[in-house]
């Protein structure tokens, strides 16, 4: 089922301010879906309106075929994992995970069963008896996460759910979460403004700005086809060489750029015509760097540029260079350290030569 | 050894630190409290001081349990302190009917109107108490603000007998003690995360539900707080009930003051306060005691 939710037309406008700007979304059932941006970009409006707290000033939201648009929160069969994970702290663990179990009368030997199977899902079943100032931030999220869990919802919205959470344990419960969303086949909707979360957790993502949509698709079509300038740019590095196409065919786009100081190659997708002002993007780990000009360049549609080494910095598992070019135009290059050398292989103001192939670069139209 | 020295001044610091409040209650609660309760087992003669002394001249030792015995046998006091506890409990009841939402609206409300709102709700404190009741004087009397506003509406043709009512004492005792009513419920409601109102209702609980699931218990403190603030203060009242109440609407302040300045009785007025402040402490530990049973399970 594609359109499982539907979203259609929705705008949130708080007093002048739009926060939410006329956006449309279908996504499909047992979906791990992200909402990606930074602050203030609609995000949570969105996941609030999803939920039931806000209430779209125009647009309709359904799900399951349901106008959930003007349902109160309530009613909704949607749960939310709060960022601040909003445990009941008068209530132990087993008290917060039975609330909503609780308010839908279901009989109490049912829901003693339910709290039992969900707090083993969670690995909690030691704690139900704790109280949520006795527990870890790990288990806090967890609580937050068998409590949203425990109705059965068609949809489970988690507000930044590995925020709080330290990078170890970030890692781990997110492939915790992978596998119990697949375990439970319900859809999940996350909004992040962790562009890592979200790459490594989805099967397709949103990218954020300002209220819109700037691209939805899955994590690699957003990172090896950036459809613009701001989700190149907001989600990992990119280099990107400013440039007039001199040529464009099915195959191959020919963008000279004075930036680069010769002509850039693209594989061709995208309609672009001759004349047009356009970005050449390419990704750090996709360049290659060495000392001598690398050979058979001249026949084959490999792009190859001179340049010295501005600065550079070792991280362990891989390099990051800047290189500098004759037109003054700064390119990052990462590359993976796969010799173990305690000698640097480049030095500060080495003679570099950058190269890469024609099929990794993307064009940016805005 | 200047390490060792300073570390001794630390602590010095911290007993004087830990004493003081104790000191303070030592002078200014526990010894009055004992001399009151002395005056109260003596018994009342006419001289200098008015009751007897502890000790007579041969060094025996003299104390009656007249005084208390006396309180019990005339039925006067027993209703009195009857009628002290309806009014300073319906007093209170009152104010937090009005002092909860008042607290809620300005604890949800955003930063700016917040400081307003609280600077009106402690403004009252900067005219004097006694105004502030003469002007409920002036509003309740026969031919004060409300009646003259019903008689112009035409509701009524005679004025109602506000003034000198227990409905008086009533409602000045709510209006003097509502803001230490919202104080105390207006600290406990800001520190209440919205979300966890908000996860309540996204777990199936409606609005009303959710005030009382998750709302209520967690401003459980401040309430707590704000009742015995109102309540206390409003037992022992002897101002409001004497200007606003009847002459025959007798509350325990009044027949506290009347004992010891019109009677000179003082042995009678000590046993008087004695027995009001057990009425007030009993529910007090009761409540605490309660209280902490109910955190200690938290913890």
């Amino acid at each position: 089922m594609k359109d499982f939710i539907r979203i259609s037309g929705v705008s949130k406008h708080f007093g002048n301010f739009v926060a939410v700007d006329n956006v449309d979304l279908d996504i499909g059932k047992g979906e791990l879906f992200s909402i990606l941006g930074a602050s203030g970009c609609g995000k949570t409006t969105l996941l609030r309106m999803l939920a039931g707290f806000e209430i779209p000033t125009s647009g309709t939201i359904e799900i399951d075929g349901v106008d959930i648009t003007h349902q109160p929160p309530y009613d909704r069969p949607v749960n939310m994992m709060f960022q601040s994970y909003a445990i009941f702290p008068h209530m132990s663990v087993e008290k917060n995970v039975a609330y909503g179990l609780q308010k839908e009368r279901v009989a109490n030997k049912e829901i003693h069963r339910r709290v039992a199977e969900v707090l083993e899902l969670v690995q909690l079943d030691q704690f139900g008896k704790r109280k949520p100032d006795q527990l870890s931030g790990g288990q806090r999220q967890r609580v937050a996460l068998a409590r949203a869990l425990i109705k059965r919802p068609k949809v489970l919205l988690l507000d930044e759910p590995l925020a709080a959470l330290d990078k170890k344990l970030r890692v781990r419960t997110q492939f915790e979460l992978m596998n119990i969303q697949d375990e439970l086949g319900i859809t999940f909707v996350v909004v992040t403004h962790d562009q890592e979360e979200a790459m490594t957790l989805s099967s397709r993502i949103v990218v954020m700005d300002s209220g819109k949509f700037r691209q939805i698709g899955t994590p690699k079509e957003i990172y090896e086809f950036p459809a613009n300038r701001f989700v190149a740019e907001f989600i990992g590095t990119i280099n990107t060489f400013d440039g007039t196409v001199s040529q464009a065919n099915e195959e191959l786009i020919r963008v000279n750029s004075k930036e680069a100081g010769t002509t850039l190659t693209a594989l061709g997708k995208q309609p672009v015509e001759v004349g047009q002002k356009v970005d050449v993007a390419i990704r750090p780990e996709k360049i290659f760097v060495s000392k001598e000009k690398p050979e058979n360049t001249e026949d084959t549609e490999d792009t190859c540029i001179e340049g010295v080494v501005d600065d550079l910095g070792y991280l362990g598992n891989r390099s990051l260079y800047r290189i500098r070019l004759k037109s003054g135009k700064i390119v990052q290059v990462s590359s993976q350290n796969r010799r173990r050398s305690v000698t640097r292989f480049l030095e500060w103001e080495d003679k570099v030569w950058i190269s890469w192939r024609p099929g990794s670069t993307a064009i940016l139209l805005d | 050894m200047r390490a060792a020295t300073a570390k001794r001044n630390d602590e010095l610091w911290r007993r004087v630190a830990i004493a003081a409040p104790y000191l303070w209650l030592l002078v200014f609660f526990l010894a009055p409290f004992a001399i009151i309760f002395k005056i109260s087992l003596a018994d009342p003669v006419i001289a200098q001081p008015p009751f007897t002394p502890a000790f007579d001249d041969q060094g025996n030792f003299s104390a009656t349990a007249d005084n208390f015995a006396f309180l019990l046998t005339d039925k006067l006091y027993a209703v009195t302190y009857y009628r002290s506890v309806l009014m300073a409990a319906a007093a209170t009841l009152l104010c937090l009917a009005l002092g909860f939402p008042m607290a809620y609206g300005i604890a949800r409300s955003n930063s700016s109107t917040r400081s307003l709102l609280l600077l009106l709700i402690v403004l009252p404190f900067w005219i004097s108490f006694l105004l502030r009741v003469y002007a409920w004087m002036g509003l309740l009397n026969n031919y004060g603000v409300i009646n003259n506003f019903f008689m112009w509406l035409g509701v009524i043709d005679q004025p109602m007998q506000l003034m000198y009512t227990d409905f008086a004492v009533f409602v000045g005792l709510a209006y003097s003690y509502l803001p230490f009513m919202i104080l105390p419920l207006y600290a406990s409601l800001e520190r209440l995360d919205i979300d966890l109102v908000e996860a309540a209702q996204d777990l199936g609980a409606s609005r009303t539900r959710s005030f009382w699931d998750i709302t209520w218990p967690l401003a459980r403190p401040g309430v707590i707080a704000g009742c015995l603030l109102v309540f206390i203060p409003a037992m022992g009242e002897y101002v409001i009930p004497y200007l606003l109440g009847g002459s025959e609407s007798l509350l325990i302040g009044r027949v506290l003051f009347d004992e010891f300045f019109v009677n000179r009785d003082w042995p009678l007025a000590s046993a008087v306060a004695i027995v009001l402040l057990l009425l007030l402490v009993v529910p007090i530990v009761l409540l605490q005691r309660y209280h902490a049973r109910d955190q200690g399970s938290v913890a």
